[in-house]
């Protein structure tokens, strides 16, 4: 099993005449639940755009459980749940949920499981379109469990979501990386970054540290995530 | 395969649970027919003559819109995104576009063909049918095809009139081809909608297929399969 899920070397994106990803390097252990954390607007939904091959690149290589992001191989194995949730809405949970399952060939209990998993299982028959926000996403979210992905890039899953069932989801991104899967969760509450395995720290398109989070308190000697995350960004001394 | 099959099923779906497209899709050619129909009640020899083409015309103009209108909200609600980053290859999406509103051309038009036949006495051929099924797959290609070219829902059903009324007035429905001047009967030849028009005039004089006929459903085939290419050239994997 390769030890590095996701290799990226001089990656450099420009979007509207900016470069939002200068010259980036990066690398994410597999089957570790790994945190991308940083302000709004600092470029994470475009690297984890890069790691889906989504995203037009100007320069560098990105290296995806072995292989090119974005190659056909990767699309059967790499799930991307984008920040809105990207389900139709004018198709019942269910009907969205069998649809993406036909893409991947899934296994017919598979839908059952996904939906329970993010506890959506009393609102299959549902129109996705008449969810809440956070039901919506959830339902992206069990769409991405369908295919029973060896790496998930989760672009803010938790956002609008309630204590409860934010601390549920983490408990499952825990499970799935138990199972040996690889998840890249982003997030811009600093909070988040302690139910990483590790965090990779963001800003203005550059990674300033990765450590895990106990790592960075020590470090900086900060109460508090938040404190170490504004005492690097500020001296950019780790 | 398969997923191409998923794909139409999932679009069908959608369709189905807006019940008001769908009474627009199945329902409104046989009204406007119906409509047409007693505007020249006193002289039924225009719609004996016009009545057959307004049956290619009308899966066109709805198709064109329908699709074009879900393609772009497919691109600007991220599912597109989604879907490029799955197995599925973009043969299979647009595919599925494709048999999803074929199939629903050929409810519209049998709906409309038995209204225009046994309502108002319209004499032609069964192979109506089959033309205004390839007419509508017409309207689902360029539908598809110009989508890429609008970025919001609004600027899609503005495309409407740009694509389709230019070939509404030049395509020997309102006036005869052959008393247009040479460069507008010119330009008229290269519009696809002249050629399903000929066909429904065709079908008026035969029962089955002629030569001309044949003719125009290869001319066709022709554009629906160039524009279906064209529209997933358009679909890119990577964005910006």
């Amino acid at each position: 099993m390769l030890n590095k899920a996701i290799e990226v070397r001089g990656l450099r994106v420009v979007r509207g005449g900016r470069a939002v990803l200068p010259d980036l390097q990066l690398s994410v252990p597999t089957g570790r639940v790994t945190g991308l954390l940083g302000p709004s607007g600092c470029g994470k939904t475009t690297l984890i755009r890069c790691l889906a091959g989504v995203q037009e690149i100007e320069a560098g290589d990105v290296t995806v459980l072995g292989e090119p992001a974005g190659s056909s191989t990767n699309r059967a194995r790499v799930a991307y749940v984008t920040q809105s949730s990207s389900v139709y809405p004018d198709l019942t949970v269910r009907q969205n949920l069998e649809y993406f399952a036909a893409l991947h060939g899934a296994a017919p209990d598979a839908i059952d499981r996904s939906l329970a998993a993010v506890d959506l299982a009393d609102r299959t028959d549902q129109l996705t379109g008449d969810l809440s926000g956070g039901q919506r996403s959830r339902v992206s979210l069990a769409a991405a469990l369908l295919a029973d992905p060896q790496l998930l890039l989760l672009d803010e899953p938790t956002v609008g979501l309630d204590p409860v069932l934010r601390r549920d989801l983490w408990n499952l991104f825990a499970d799935l990386a138990q199972q040996g899967r690889t998840l890249l969760v982003s997030s811009h509450v600093m909070d988040e970054a302690g139910r990483c395995d590790e965090v990779l720290l963001m800003r203005e398109g550059r990674i300033l540290a990765q450590t895990s989070p106990a790592d960075l308190l020590t470090r900086t000697g900060a109460d508090d995530l938040e404190r170490a995350f504004l005492q690097i960004a500020e001296g950019e001394q780790v | 395969m398969s997923r191409t099959l998923a794909t139409a099923r999932r679009v069908l779906r959608q369709l189905s649970h807006d019940r008001r497209s769908v009474a627009i899709i199945v329902v409104l050619p046989s009204i406007l027919l119906v409509l047409f129909r007693y505007v020249y009640d006193d002289r039924p020899m225009i719609f004996d003559r016009v009545g057959p083409q307004m049956l290619g015309v009308f899966p066109f103009i709805v198709m064109f819109l329908v699709t074009s209108v879900t393609m772009v909200r497919e691109r600007t609600s991220g599912t597109l995104e989604r879907l490029m980053t799955t197995p599925l290859r973009r043969g299979e999406l647009i595919g599925g576009y494709a048999i999803a509103f074929a199939i629903a051309a050929l409810v519209q038009s049998l709906v409309s063909s038995a209204v225009a036949v046994w309502g108002l006495g319209l004499d032609m051929g069964a192979v109506v049918v089959l033309f205004a099924v390839v007419d509508a797959l017409l309207g689902t290609a360029l539908g598809l095809f110009f989508s890429a070219f609008a970025r919001t829902e609004f600027q899609a059903v503005q495309f409407m009139p740009a694509v389709v009324i230019p070939q509404l007035l030049l395509c020997g429905l309102l006036a005869p081809r052959d008393q247009m001047t040479d460069v507008l009967s010119w330009l008229s030849n290269l519009m696809p909608l002249t050629w399903a028009t000929d066909a429904f005039t065709e079908s008026l004089t035969t029962s089955g297929l002629n030569g001309a006929m044949w003719r125009d459903l290869g001319i066709l085939t022709a554009c629906v399969v160039v524009a279906v290419a064209g529209a997933s050239l358009t679909l890119r994997r990577r964005t910006p």
